[in-house]
């Protein structure tokens, strides 16, 4: 009885607090309680809300390789200028860079050209001299595929986010993740589909131009001239599908998508879509020129290897605009824009796995869940009240408490609910009454052994103490366990769980210690103890 | 006084009646692990094993065959059709397996084939689809779940049963040791939990925690059970069974111990009457607690079966079984165990005399 009444200022304010925490998340309208109860709210999960969730994997070995045959080419170019011949570069095995070396006699040289340009981000790793060539193999230092490593992400990220953020999804969540994963969360998006394709979408643009004396058909079984490559130009057919017609293009790219400022859907005479494009004024310039040099050439926009359409340069074009045709139907040229204003990817993104949950799927999970908890609550508060009389009433009380508590915590972090975290709140309303069951079969038995009520009572609350921690540390040891390895949903019954345990705690040795002191309080001095 | 089940004088011979309950026990795994024997292994969903799931719901009574014959006119790949949850909420799960199948391809092709032969209205409420790669990280972490709840219980439970933290450590070093060696080794992680759990069986053994390796033993047997009643149903396993397992590990100790320190209890008491007699008491003085426990979780985990729906349905349905077994174990195969190797001896009379409910 020591100190009851700190006892009940103690109980009261924490459970004052968890209230005004609680009930932003449980009143439908606020009204003007608004401008007094904290703003946070329980979050609900996707499969609750609705939307989908991505996890998204960065194909970085396709990154370095792209890479290093980017810098290939480089140090191709740079070697010709310091008149030194280097040939055909290209990409073996393990991620390194070959070429050939034409003139042994060049070998200082080209090595001291690469110590001076390429000495962070590459190693001679083996010459080989086959007569008077040499074939060298160079690999990426460590430090400079760590570099790699970390900006292909950072702009993978920062790519996807802008791609997402003008997509129209309120709230997406993008984050990383480890061994290079991404996850991005689309809340109340129900076609998957679009976005899927918007966030692959390499949205790699080149103009290159096409070399109409090669011979298509025998491109096809593979006799494509040097210097050029088989293509193919994708048409749009009335009926939605597309075809897919051969074209061989020069290999030399004139000028790509980095250059592009905006992009913009613009409608033709006949009210088709296309993508109209402005360079910035390098881009201008240089598209200035090619189509100033190649006039009655035809010129082909390619989008992530595919050709878009190559119509014939009629005059040079100046003023930085050009435009995309392509018989797009509307969301293809909305989302076509988006990708190119928000820049291409630097490596492939592969989808690792997608769930996505209908709203209406996850409306009906609120309420199935709702009413389970209603079901289920209200045949333990009836048995418990029935079997314990007023020590019932004492843990109905308790239970209400514990669910106030609950949406309390799990609002005030801000963590979030999912149906398995409501399956979580369900179990522990019937776990939850097991801490009074203890205290209650103690203080009966007692009561029996021919105690006092009040001795009962005290030695029910102290054996039983003990035993209710450690029964319920197991509990928590599971959940923790669980909130470790989890994925979302699964964290979220791991949450309620161990709040749920701990809140039950709380209040059936604490709270209920109360009200059975102020029970006994007001006892007729003599009676015995209804429980 | 307010209601009674068990009557404050209930004795039943429970322990008499053990050898039954070893049997009922083993027939059960039997069967269970029979169930996974034949069907090569664990049934995985496709968290484990990969693909994709396509949640549907029609307006109508249907069966699952029809929505197989529908799927299969339209040339589509293998799909397994699932009913979820109860007959009148329609809802079926479409698994494929087929390797490289695009999920939003899918859910088109799905949604074609099923409006084209089939009458009424449905709607795809879901669409799940895990990779090869996140499949074999998820089958990991569920692994190295199990594991560490083993490892941590194991260590808990030897410390929490006997009060004697300083041999507790020795097991956990023990263990530890044990568990670094195979690790050296490159063992997969399934058999590291296996070795954990028979080196935490021989540790209690050694060193006579037998409280801990009755709990131990139950522990395993629940869990087994659960597993093999689970296959036994033609069920699959994911990540919420996982969930549902770890619940059910903590849940079934939960039980244990409050019989156990009951046992203990009693034992110091009255150090005369046979080690027989003694569980039993202690049991049937539980058996109120016990039962009312069990009986409101088995009450809410009902509930949330019946109205929780289809996606929440399997996991609900473990954890029933795992509580009903789980109860059933506390009273007869952790009681069986402790009266099979005799209660840990108490060597220092001084000994805090922890007591508990």
């Amino acid at each position: 009885m020591t100190g009851l009444r700190w006892r009940i200022v103690l109980a009261a304010v924490v459970l004052g607090v968890a209230l005004v925490y609680a009930l932003p998340s449980v009143l439908p309208d606020k009204g003007p309680l608004s401008a007094v109860l904290p703003d946070k709210e329980v979050n609900l999960g996707l499969d609750l809300k609705g939307g989908v969730n991505l996890i998204l994997g960065v194909d970085m070995e396709k990154a370095m390789h792209n890479t290093l045959g980017r810098m290939g080419d480089e140090l191709r170019s740079e070697s010709r200028s310091n008149k030194i011949i280097v040939l055909s570069p290209q990409v073996v095995e393990d991620n390194r860079l070959q070429f050939i070396l034409l003139d042994t006699s060049r070998a200082d040289a080209l090595e001291d050209l690469i110590d001076r340009q390429y000495s962070r981000q590459l190693n001679i790793e083996s010459r080989e001299v086959e007569e008077d060539r040499i074939r060298y193999q160079l690999a990426m230092t460590s430090e400079y595929r760590e570099e790699l490593h970390k900006m292909t992400i950072d702009q993978v990220l920062k790519v996807i986010r802008n791609r997402i953020n003008e997509f129209g999804v309120t709230e997406p969540d993008i984050r990383r993740l480890q061994d290079n994963r991404l996850q991005v969360q689309l809340p109340g998006l129900e076609d998957a589909g679009r976005a899927v394709d918007l966030i692959q979408k390499t949205a790699h643009l080149e103009f290159q131009l096409v070399d109409d004396e090669a011979d298509v058909n025998k491109a096809e079984q593979g006799v494509v001239p040097p210097g050029a490559e088989l293509a193919f130009l994708q048409k749009r057919q009335p009926d939605g599908s597309y075809s897919k017609q051969p074209i061989v293009l020069k290999k030399n790219v004139l000028l790509s998508g980095e250059h592009i400022t905006d992009a913009q859907v613009a409608f033709d005479q006949f009210n088709q879509p296309y993508v109209a494009l402005s360079f910035d004024r390098q881009g201008s310039r240089i598209f200035e020129r090619v189509t100033g040099e190649n006039v009655h050439e035809r010129l082909a926009i390619v989008l992530d290897d595919t050709v878009y359409s190559a119509p014939t340069i009629q005059e040079k074009i100046s003023g930085g605009r050009a435009s995309i045709t392509g018989q797009f139907s509307m969301e293809e040229a909305h989302d076509l824009a988006i990708a190119l204003r928000a820049g291409s990817l630097p490596a492939p993104v592969d989808i690792l796995s997608e769930r996505s949950v209908g709203a209406s799927l996850g409306q009906q999970s609120i309420d199935q869940g709702i009413r389970s908890i209603v079901a289920g609550g209200i045949l333990v508060l009836v048995f418990m009240l029935v079997y314990y009389g007023i020590g019932g009433l004492i843990t109905d009380i308790l239970l209400f408490l514990n669910i106030v508590l609950i949406t309390a915590v799990l609002a005030g972090f801000g963590a979030t609910l999912t149906l398995p975290g409501i399956a979580g709140i369900i179990l522990l309303i019937g776990m939850a009454v097991d801490a009074s069951v203890l205290i209650y079969e103690r203080i009966r038995e007692e009561l029996r052994r021919g105690l006092s009520p009040r001795k009962a009572v005290d030695e029910g609350f102290s054996r039983a103490t003990l035993t209710i921690v450690d029964a319920n540390v197991t509990t928590i040891m599971a959940a923790i366990i669980l909130y470790q390895f989890g994925t979302g949903p699964i964290r979220g019954f791991a949450v309620t769980l161990s709040v749920g345990v701990l809140a039950s705690m709380f209040t059936a040795i604490f709270v209920s210690r109360i009200f059975f002191d102020l029970w006994l309080k007001q006892r007729k001095p003599g009676s015995s103890l209804n429980l | 006084m307010g209601l009674q089940i068990i009557k404050p004088d209930t004795n039943i011979d429970f322990m008499g009646k053990r050898l039954w309950a070893m049997f009922a026990s083993l027939m059960v795994l039997a069967l269970g692990l029979g169930a996974i024997v034949l069907q090569g292994g664990l049934n995985y969903g496709i968290d484990f094993a990969g693909g994709i799931n396509i949640q549907v719901k029609f307006d109508r009574d249907i069966q699952a065959a029809e929505v197989q014959e529908a799927l299969k006119s339209q040339n589509m790949p293998e799909i397994r059709v699932q009913q979820l949850g109860l007959d009148q909420a329609h809802e079926y799960l479409l698994r494929i397996s087929a390797e490289g199948a695009k999920p939003e391809e899918m859910r088109t092709r799905v949604d074609q084939a099923l409006s084209q032969s089939m009458e009424g209205e449905f709607s795809i409420q879901r669409l799940e689809m895990v990779g090869p790669k996140v499949g074999a990280d998820l089958k990991n972490k569920a692994l190295q779940a199990l594991f560490y709840a083993v490892l941590f219980i194991s260590i808990y439970i030897s410390g929490r049963f006997e009060h004697k933290w300083m041999t507790a450590g020795i097991m956990a070093a023990g263990l530890l040791t044990g568990l670094y060696v195979l690790g050296l080794l490159a063992v997969p992680l399934a058999y590291l939990i296996l070795a954990a759990l028979v080196i935490t069986l021989g540790l209690t053994w050694y060193l006579r925690l037998n409280y801990a390796l009755g709990a131990v033993v139950a522990l395993i047997h629940d869990v087994l059970i659960t597993v093999g009643i689970f296959s036994l149903l033609g069920k699959e396993f994911d990540l919420t069974i996982v969930a549902a397992l770890l619940t059910i590990m903590g849940y079934s100790l939960n039980d244990t111990i409050v019989i156990y320190d009951r046992i203990r209890e009693n034992l110091r008491a009255q150090k005369k009457l046979p080690l027989m007699q003694t569980i039993n008491q202690s049991v049937n003085q539980t058996l109120s607690r016990t039962l009312l426990t069990s009986g409101t979780t088995v009450l809410v985990v009902l509930c949330l079966m019946v109205l929780g729906g289809g996606v929440i349905h399997d996991f609900a349905l473990a954890l029933l079984i795992g509580v009903l077994v789980g109860t059933y174990s506390s009273i007869f195969v952790a009681g069986s165990m402790l009266l099979g190797i005799g209660p840990t001896p108490e060597k220092e009379p001084e000994d805090e005399a922890v007591q508990a409910a």
